[in-house]
């Protein structure tokens, strides 16, 4: 694009980034905010809405208790203080998405307010202070027909698909982050990661980015080190995925840095987010105020009791943070071999291989290796890989029972992902299973020997490193199928 | 006029965000009036004594939920009754721009 940047190490020598994030969880209740129609994605168009949710005259919503239970517990995980009493508003605005013409938010009681999270970058503690956490409800999908394709610009109409209006969303802010410094875009993703961690443990969303059950605004301002007053700030949109939101505000701090660098000034506005890797500036009309904000009538006041409140905060899991230390020192892996597990998102999927019965060690061998590999080849998240944490187990019971070595493991994994059932069924059908029939290798064995005579001589003259040849030779005739240790023992009792 | 509550700006300005257009001719006639009810409006608040807290519900209730139990929708033919135009099972808007 044609944004000048000022390259990264300079906009940190002379600014200080200020970070803002706006996350949307969308929960997984059943039903609907305000209504009981369905939330199921992917179902036909405009099959799940009711008067409420179309916004018709006459309609009365009534609140989910679920979605208010997991909006107060998403708040208590985040270290939040929850309200005694607040209220729904409604925010105005025109737009054809939104049936009734206003979205039922929170203005400025939210149910959650005042938490934090801490997230760690590199060894380095930060703590991301959490403004508040309110509830509001989704709004529809638009499908842009005609013109260019499935762009608003020269669309000549759109067609609205209402079943998404009114799932219960939960919009978490935070305050200004201060004090990041040159790993700002770090944060902000270690952040959203954490926060994801958080919500997937609570159970009240399915938070896949991909599939835009969390999402993330993020926005950015710089300014001059020692300062002590914010800058002009950026909201870049659609950043879906968490290497995008560190890419988009290292895009924004260096385009930002090189405006303020020339003495310019930056515009308060609206971006949005490319995958090819810059923001173009975003159209929206609308400002604070413009929503004309006033409290939702048609529903009475949220005055969760304490006693309520305090149920629910039993009701937490173990802190994610807390976990991973916990399993870190249960399996005994250096800091080095566990942020490779947390970078991979294989900190699950191991962790529950684990409590089949496999070692942490061979859990993270599998995890983080072939099926890795494999997930990259296809281009897949690891968790979406057609292959259980139980199949993982039995994998590896199998190896350590002796059936199969690793490289007819690496088979195995093929049939399981091709789905050819379990890793046993695969054994069976693929006949993979080591022969231990003794009098087989041996044969062939004998056979190697017989055919590599100078191997054979080099060994007997002391020289070890020459049974290489000889194991190779006996695992291809096996093919594969044998044990290479006992393989080995073998070659040297009959040599000797 | 002088002392209008709304500007003729202003109402120019909501017309945009409520995506109707209008006419200079339409703006003058309409802002005096738009003025008018919200004096209107406004007289009640003088009525209204320092000590009486703003009123957002009429019925003082709290805590009002429902368990979150899926019931049918309406059929898509239904939803689609009110519709204008519908297209492919879906409502067929105009075009909007100045957005995305
Ligand atoms: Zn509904």
């Amino acid at each position: 694009m044609s944004d000048d940047l000022l390259p990264l190490a300079e906009v940190y020598a002379r600014y200080e980034p200020v970070l803002g994030l706006e996350v949307h969880v969308e929960l997984n209740t059943a039903s609907k905010m305000f209504c009981s129609c369905a939330t199921e994605f992917g179902a036909e168009p405009n099959s799940q809405t009711c008067p409420v949710c179309l916004g018709l005259p006459g309609s009365l919503p009534v609140v989910n208790a679920k979605a208010v239970e997991s909006a107060i517990r998403i708040g208590l995980a985040l270290n939040c203080e929850i309200a005694s009493w607040c209220r729904f508003a409604r925010k105005n605005y025109f737009y054809p998405d939104m049936t009734k013409d206003w979205q039922t938010s929170q203005y400025d009681e939210p149910i959650c307010f005042n938490g934090y999270l801490d997230v760690e970058v590199e060894g380095e503690v930060f703590r991301v202070p959490v403004e508040r956490a309110h509830m509001e409800e989704d709004a529809g999908k638009l499908l842009h027909l005609g013109g260019a394709t499935g762009r608003i610009q020269g669309a000549d109409y759109s067609l609205v698909d209402y079943n998404r209006a009114g799932v219960p969303l939960i919009e978490i802010v935070t305050k200004p982050v201060f004090g990041t410094g040159p790993k700002a875009p770090q944060v902000a993703r270690a952040y959203v990661s954490a926060l994801r961690d958080i919500v997937r443990a609570l159970g009240v969303s399915d938070v896949r980015m991909e599939q835009g059950s969390l999402r993330c605004d993020a926005n950015v301002s710089l300014m001059p080190i020692g300062a002590t007053e914010l800058g002009l700030r950026t909201e870049t949109k659609n950043v879906n995925s968490l290497r995008s939101i560190e890419r988009a505000l290292s895009y924004e701090i260096q385009r930002q840095g090189a405006i303020l660098a020339d003495g310019g000034k930056v515009k308060q506005e609206t971006r949005h987010w490319h995958e090819e890797g810059y923001t173009s500036p975003g159209r929206s009309k609308e400002t604070a105020e413009d929503y004309r904000y006033f409290p939702e009538p048609d529903i009475p006041p949220i005055a969760p009791s304490r006693e309520w409140v305090e149920e629910l905060r039993a009701t937490l899991p173990e802190a994610p943070a807390a976990r991973r230390r916990r399993l870190q020192s249960e399996w005994g892996f250096t800091d080095a071999e566990f942020r490779d597990i947390i970078g991979a998102d294989a900190l699950d999927l191991i962790a529950d291989t684990v409590a089949l019965g496999c070692t942490p060690a061979a859990a993270k061998k599998w995890w983080l290796g072939e099926l890795a590999r494999r997930a990259n080849d296809a281009g897949l998240e690891l968790d979406a890989l057609a292959i259980t944490p139980a199949q993982v187990a039995e994998l590896q019971s199998l190896v350590a029972a002796g059936t199969i070595n690793d490289t007819l493991a690496r088979q195995v994994i093929e049939g399981v992902l091709s789905g050819e059932g379990s890793p046993g069924e695969v054994v069976a059908t693929r006949s993979l299973a080591i022969v231990s029939d003794d009098g087989a290798l041996l044969e062939a064995v004998q056979a190697a020997i017989a055919a590599n005579p100078d191997a054979a001589a080099s060994i007997k003259a002391g020289r070890q490193q020459a049974i290489g040849a000889l194991i190779g030779a006996v695992m291809r005739t096996m093919q594969g199928k044998a044990d290479a240790s006992k393989v080995r023992s073998l070659i040297m009792e009959s040599l000797s | 006029m002088a002392d209008m509550a709304l500007s003729v700006a202003e109402v120019a300005k909501l017309a945009d965000l409520a995506r109707i257009e209008l006419s200079d001719e339409e703006l003058a006639r309409l802002a005096p009036q738009l003025d008018l009810i919200l004096q209107s409006v406004a007289e009640v608040s003088e009525v209204a004594g320092a000590d009486v807290a703003p009123t957002s519900h009429a019925v003082p209730m709290e805590n009002v939920f429902r368990e979150d139990v899926v019931r049918p929708s309406q059929s898509v033919a239904a939803a689609l009754s009110g519709a204008p135009v519908a297209e492919d099972g879906r409502f067929r808007v105009p075009q909007i721009l100045g957005e995305e």
